[in-house]
């Protein structure tokens, strides 16, 4: 489903990605972790080109996201993305955040945009909330309202990139659990994040980064049971024991 | 003290002061329209990665910006009938008139200052609002006209009506062109009844009056727009 090929970038002389290389397949939830600044918030913004890379190539559902010929927009539409900051219209209501794609870059009606939108913020539990806008709504319900938001779209892969670290700590679970019950429906997804209970719950391989290499790329039981790299070994005690 | 001034003459040409501030109004919204329409395209070149946008808009701006907005009056009111000349062949050709000629100068003088003030708006956009935007499929002529020039602007507005302030009282400089705007007229009846304290003393009266008022309005709408968030 998602191919990363290969992948280096740099700004300027140094160097943010050295050659990534790691693919999640069709229905396969993957956890990237690692330090921070270590390149991983970076390569998942690879995924969708929203970050350009100088090397390598990343290929989703067999279409190239570097390729000149590429339509990046109708690529990009069915991918979703979640972001740190939820990145929501501060200017639009709830349901026009969900509604405005569908009916500008999928062509739908706008009947049929916001019952999908209804559709979705019942799902993420948030019915009542279709009306006020973003700056009326808590950090996990702003969370849960991108989600509904990306998934509008009907995408054949979710990204996430690190969704609950800006949340404060009561408002994790809620959007947590969102995540939980979409990797369990099968959703392709790569997630970026700290929160390991997440990882061990419903994570297939965990992916492990520092200095914009791939450290570790293994199967959830190895990575949590026997990390082969030390610097994965020392990044788990560190954010495991405390 | 005032005994040898004669402040009738300002109640007895009112009717045609009036006009010349209609004149003023009409110059400052038209002009400030175009310059906002004129500015927000060249901030969207200067921005762009393509350096054959980029670079001329930067030219375009630099110029404008280091050119007394008079030289520009005189050269749209000089230059455009010469112009006209060359490209249409017809020695009688007029030109468009001392008006249009003004408009042109002042939106396009203009526009290199809301240019630099939009560009600036732009980028107080966050990053992320455009990554958003895109991640959505959003090609960028509908990110930018859905999601990021409605934040930006909306964080401009008190901005935007000072610098019409500004153009408005930059308006009266279009007297040079023979153009009777409020300026233009006031000074007109002050020549005719040799009645120029009175005249000169109501008009800054005026401007003052309307200016203050204008940027104290601006000023409350800042306060409003800083703690709606």
């Amino acid at each position: 489903m998602i191919e990363i090929r290969n992948v280096s970038k740099w700004y300027g002389e140094f160097q943010v990605l050295a050659n990534c290389t790691t693919r999640v397949s069709k229905g396969e939830v993957v956890v990237v972790c690692g330090p921070s600044g270590s390149g991983k918030s970076t390569l998942i913004k690879c995924v969708n080109g929203l970050e350009p890379f100088q090397q390598g190539d990343v290929v989703v559902d067999g279409i190239s996201v570097s390729a000149k010929d590429t339509n990046l927009p109708k690529l990009r539409a069915r991918i979703g993305m979640v972001f740190q900051n939820f990145e929501l219209f501060p200017h639009m209501s709830v349901i026009d955040n969900i509604t405005l794609a569908q009916i500008k870059v999928l062509g739908r009606s706008r009947e049929d945009a916001i019952e999908k939108a209804h559709a979705l913020l019942k799902r993420v539990g948030l019915t009542e909330q279709a009306p006020k806008y973003p700056g009326q709504l808590s950090g996990g319900q702003q969370q849960r309202v991108a989600i509904a938001r990306g998934l509008a779209m009907d995408p054949i892969a979710m990204l996430f990139d690190e969704p609950t670290s800006a949340l404060d700590p009561e408002m994790i679970n809620e959007v947590l659990d969102v995540m939980v019950e979409l990797a369990q429906e099968g959703m392709t997804m790569m997630v970026v994040t700290h929160e390991m209970g997440f990882a061990r719950k419903v994570a297939h391989r965990v992916i492990f980064m520092d200095r914009g290499e791939i450290v570790e790329d293994a199967v959830k039981e190895d990575f949590f049971g026997k990390p082969r790299s030390e610097r994965a070994q020392h990044f788990l005690s560190k954010i495991l024991h405390h | 003290m005032f005994t040898g001034f004669d402040f009738d003459v300002i109640s007895r040409s009112l009717p045609y002061l009036w006009q010349g501030m209609l004149f003023s109004l009409g110059l400052t919204l038209l002009s400030m329209l175009g310059g906002i329409l004129l500015g927000t395209l060249l901030a969207l070149m200067r921005l762009s990665s393509f350096t054959v946008l980029s670079a001329p808009a930067g030219g375009y701006v630099n110029l404008l910006r280091a050119t007394p907005l008079i030289l520009v009056i005189f050269w749209f009111y000089f230059l455009v009938p010469i112009a006209m000349k060359k490209i249409t062949g017809d020695a009688y050709a007029t030109g468009i008139g001392p008006f249009y000629s003004a408009l042109i100068a002042f939106t396009m003088f203009e526009a290199a200052y809301y240019c630099e003030i939009i560009r600036a708006g732009i980028q107080s956009v966050p990053r992320g609002q455009g990554h958003a935007a895109y991640a959505l499929g959003l090609n960028y002529r509908l990110a930018m006209t859905k999601i990021i020039l409605p934040q930006a602007f909306r964080n401009m507005v008190p901005i935007l009506l000072t610098q019409g302030i500004i153009l408005f009282q930059d308006t009266s400089l279009v007297y040079v062109v023979g153009l009777t705007d409020f300026m233009g007229a006031a000074s007109k009846v002050a020549q005719r009844d040799g009645r120029l304290v009175e005249m000169y003393l109501f008009a800054a009266l005026v401007y003052f009056l309307l200016c203050f008022s204008a940027s104290h309005f601006v000023r409350r709408l800042q306060v409003r727009y800083s703690t709606g968030r």
